[in-house]
């Protein structure tokens, strides 16, 4: 970094030859240095080196996604009025005169069509809330398929998915506001699952809609927690989750002179402020053009909230469709009395219990995964996801199970999409989203151990070159090109975990340790985790491939790639080596 | 799985460090010779691995040594940022210019509103122009040699680490917490109450539920009437096999509208008396014409479809799917209870009149629903 600097400077003395500007640039910039010291903040953040892919920018989008939020957002303020007290409609929309609305209809309706500008601010909002949820979504993939998350970064995992939680409220919370017939159904949604609360659902909806459903309150504390107090908490851990990147660097995918004491990239400034900030640009941009051309929730053809009508198709904003699924799957029977007391888990398990559940998971991930590896060391270099075969796994059967639920939310879309029975899709569904993830698992398992073969292949035989020699004997083969050392070295870099041994049921005094069953769970979960595996190639693995000749190698279908079964007394060896890896380099 | 070799070939390895590393992998049908391997220096160690051949040569770019292709990169994006200032006129202008009614057709989108239109592309382009400029800046002209920066670890050293516990103990030992235990106490417990004012204040948030939940505003004697007309209903009109949207009369007289809406709505249904099969729904209704709430037993979303020839009503939010000659029980979907039946008759007039209110609560279950 000083090495950095150092070249930044020298740069900025030969290239600026105007001394009046310089002199004031100096001069308000010391002005302020001398009362705050930013020149080290200055030095610190702009000569930050970053490396360069395209899946960080995934993480970007969402950033500036909040941006765009943020300020259009703060525009609507200006003109939507959070009540919902009774008014008539008067304005420029035809078909609603004399309509009797609310006034947070009537405001909306007003944005859309009697303030200039409003509806394409109101359609840019809505737009990029749904790309900050999908965008933040992608980029937790990103950094769970690649083990972004390991040590040191779990704190900023978990920061991270409280993110992505409080935009799941926020987004929910912005498009139950208008009030209209569409919003106002989501609410009683919202509020059926309140009821199905054990014991205290009536007490509780009765609290947060101020009485009896819909009730007057509900809209300005929808208000005040959509402005105010969710957007305060993500921009304050916004703050912190981008804080520590800079602090922490970012990750970078492995590669030839990438290793995990480094960083290899761009500095912040010149490249990243103009490549990231022109993304912002771009995100802003693309969103503002989709909004333009693509309508999105026009809530003037669903007229005001009456909770006695409903549009058939009605559908939530999409990253609540997957706990839409959830309680349309559920079957009816898991609702029952007890002494008096209905429970009504027909609604509290896709409601309540299920997303309670997938979010321990979610945090809980990096910490159980670091107890099943042993794996104290910290970890700058990402995997690739074939590397990581079960957790590459265990990912796609959440995603799956995610998308089957999401599926479910839309069962009579696919019914009247495709003329089938809902019945039937229905049905199929409840079946699917318990069968179908471990087969997901299983086939991403394989798959990724699949591509770790073909690696080895490519690694020990080299590329086909589609050249075709006959050889003295008569015998023809085909030239095999080796990879050249740099593409070699991103095939052959990683570690294969091996399985932690079965701890020993007695210490050497023949006295049960203590923690046995613990360590029994843990050497268990890590053979399921790293039993099935595939190592690297070595240098002697490769040398002896060379050694003997190209056509000898063709016969590469009965070689075995060194895939292991687990072997408990060589696994305790092993955690020693791999965690030699950081002195290899 | 099926592939794997009976012993492991990498864990032999790992077991007998002494012996080459790979010379078992001839039971994994590998075909290397295990005595030719063992002339290869390096395989008594454990893990010999490929050293990292440091970062791959640079390639220059074409701006970087042709004069002219950096010209010509840079026109480009001058070009650019010049048809960002053309989006943001376009923006102003038509802000002021263009009617906010004017409509335009456009193929793909149909008929639009145009002001929109062109506020979305001036300030769509003159943003995206910005962004695409400065990028193609940064990639064509901008220093590409990656380089390299050093990580340190984030952990203090172990004299930071003893000097902040060390901070810490004194800290504690000045407070003299330890040797105060009457302090400690009533300082845990003032602490751990002090947020309950906060959560105490919230209970004026909304009243008791009471008993709300489990009445409606049907009594003996009210009307039945359309929605949205308002118009009482006679027997004589309704036919077999046609539906009415039906509130109580005076539903537009009271003043909290949408809430006695939330819990009154029925749906009117006259069915052949020989297909009702249930003998409490017979007698409730009025020679085939049978009344049900509207509000589903799942999450209470209006049950809004009624199918003619099944007599089945289905809810269009989660597909719970009720029979109405089995007194609206349930058949299909995530609801348990059936639809309550709102028990009717006819007045002197020929008029259809509830008897009573609902005999349960309708909507959603709730907890002391019973």
């Amino acid at each position: 970094m000083s090495h950095m600097s150092t070249t930044s400077t020298s740069r900025a003395a030969t290239t600026t030859p105007t001394p009046a500007s310089a002199r004031v640039a100096g001069g308000v910039g010391g002005y302020i240095d001398d009362r705050t010291g930013a020149a080290k903040a200055v030095r610190f953040g702009l000569s930050k080196v970053f490396p360069d892919h395209w899946s960080f920018m995934l993480g970007e989008i969402a950033m500036y996604s909040l941006i765009i939020l943020l300020l259009t957002g703060t525009f609507l303020t200006f003109w939507f009025v959070p009540s919902a007290g009774h008014t008539v409609y008067d304005g420029s929309y035809v078909p609603l005169k004399g309509i009797e609305m609310s006034e947070a209809y009537r405001s909306t309706l007003d944005i859309s069509f009697d303030i200039r500008g409003g509806l394409l601010i109101r359609q840019i909002h809505h737009w990029s809330a749904l790309l900050f949820v999908a965008s933040i979504s992608v980029h937790m993939f990103r950094v769970f398929f690649t083990g972004a998350f390991r040590k040191p970064r779990e704190i900023n995992w978990v920061i991270g998915s409280t993110l992505a939680l409080l935009a799941l409220v926020e987004g929910f919370a912005g498009y139950s506001l208008p009030d209209d017939l569409l919003s106002g159904t989501g609410l009683s949604f919202a509020r059926g699952m309140i009821l199905s609360i054990p014991i205290v659902g009536s007490y509780v909806s009765s609290f947060v809609f101020g009485g009896d459903f819909p009730g007057e309150a509900l809209i300005p504390r929808l208000y005040v927690v959509h402005v105010l107090l969710i957007p305060a908490l993500l921009v304050g851990l916004f703050t912190a989750h981008i804080m520590l990147v800079f602090l922490q660097k970012h990750t970078q995918y492995p590669g030839p002179g990438r290793t995990n004491s480094n960083v290899v990239g761009y500095p912040f400034l010149p490249v990243y402020t103009a490549k990231a900030g022109g993304f912002f640009f771009i995100v802003f941009g693309v969103t503002t053009l989709l909004a333009t051309v693509a309508q999105i929730n026009p809530i003037w053809a669903y007229g005001p909230y009456d909770p006695s009508p409903v549009t058939a198709g009605s559908q939530p904003d999409w990253y609540m469709g997957w706990l839409e699924g959830a309680v349309r799957l559920l079957p009816g029977w898991l609702e029952f009395s007890v002494f008096g007391w209905t429970f009504s888990f027909n609604i509290a398990i896709g409601g309540l219990i299920l997303p309670g559940i997938v979010t321990m998971l979610m945090y809980a991930y990096p910490f159980l995964e670091a107890w099943v590896t042993g794996d104290k060391r910290e970890h700058h270099l990402l995997d690739r996801p074939r590397n990581a075969p079960t957790r590459t796994g265990l990912g796609v059967m959440a995603i799956t199970f995610y998308c089957l639920c999401w599926a479910g939310g839309g069962n009579d879309i696919i019914a009247t999409h495709f003329h089938m029975s809902i019945n039937d899709i229905t049905n199929i569904l409840r079946i699917a989203v318990i069968a179908v993830p471990p087969i997901a698992f299983f086939v991403t398992k394989r798959i990724c151990m699949g591509l770790q073969r073909r690696d080895r292949e490519l690694v020990l035989h080299g590329i086909e070159s589609g050249r075709i020699v006959r050889m003295a004997n008569g015998e023809y083969v085909e030239v095999h090109e080796p990879l050249d050392e740099f593409r070699r070295w991103e095939l052959v870099q990683h570690d294969a975990h091996r399985p932690l041994p079965e701890p020993d049921a007695t210490d050497e005094a023949g006295v049960r340790r203590p923690g046995l069953r613990a360590a029994r769970m843990r050497a268990k979960l890590s053979h399921f985790w790293f039993e099935d595996r595939i190592e690297p190639v070595t240098p002697e693995e490769l040398a002896a491939a060379h050694a003997h000749g190209d056509h000898d190698e063709l016969a590469g279908q009965t070689g075995q790639p060194a895939i292991s079964t687990s072997d408990t007394s060589s696994a305790l060896q092993d955690t020693d080596t791999t965690s030699g890896a950081s002195t290899r380099h | 799985m099926t592939q794997n070799s009976p012993e492991g070939t990498g864990d032999v390895a790992m077991t007998a460090p002494t012996q080459p590393a790979i010379s078992d992998s001839t039971d994994a049908g590998s075909p290397v010779d295990p005595g030719e391997l063992a002339t290869i220096p390096g395989t008594t160690v454990m893990v010999s691995r490929f050293e990292n051949p440091g970062l791959a040569p640079h390639v220059h770019r074409l701006a970087d040594t042709d004069p002219r292709a950096a010209k010509r990169a840079e026109r480009q994006v001058a070009a650019m940022f010049t048809l960002s200032i053309i989006g943001t006129i376009v923006f102003c202008v038509s802000y002021f210019a263009v009617g906010k009614t004017d409509t335009v057709w456009l193929p793909g989108i149909g008929t639009t509103l145009l002001q929109n239109l062109l506020l979305g592309a001036g300030l769509g382009f003159g943003l995206f122009f910005i962004g695409i400029g400065a990028v193609h800046w940064a990639k064509t002209l901008m220093p590409d040699e990656e380089i390299v920066e050093e990580r340190h670890t984030l952990r203090s050293s172990d004299e930071v680490r003893d000097d902040a516990v060390d901070v810490m103990k004194t800290g504690a030992a000045g407070a003299g917490l330890g040797r105060r235990p009457l302090i400690k106490l009533t300082l845990g417990g003032a602490l751990g109450l002090f947020g309950l004012p906060f959560i105490v204040a919230l209970r004026d948030l909304g009243p008791l539920p009471g008993d709300r939940l489990s009445h409606t505003m049907w009594t003996k004697g009210a009307r039945l009437v359309t929605d949205p007309e308002l118009a009482p209903i006679k027997a004589a009109d309704v036919t077999v096999g046609s539906v009415f949207h039906v509130m109580p009369e005076g539903i537009d007289k009271v003043e909290d509208v949408l809430e006695q809406r939330a819990k009154a709505a029925v749906l009117l249904m006259r069915l052949s008396p020989a297909d009702i099969l249930n003998d409490k729904e017979r007698e409730w209704g009025y020679e085939g014409i049978v009344a049900y709430s509207k509000i589903c037993t799942h999450v209470g979303c209006p049950v809004g479809l009624y199918e003619q020839q099944t007599h089945h009503l289905l809810c269009p939010c989660h597909q719970s799917t009720f029979d109405v000659t089995e007194d609206c029980k349930v058949i299909f979907g995530p609801a348990h209870r059936p639809l309550p039946q709102l028990p009717i008759t006819v007045d002197t007039d020929g008029y259809l009149i509830a008897t009573s209110d609902f005999h349960e609560a309708v909507g959603p279950s709730f907890p002391e629903r019973g």
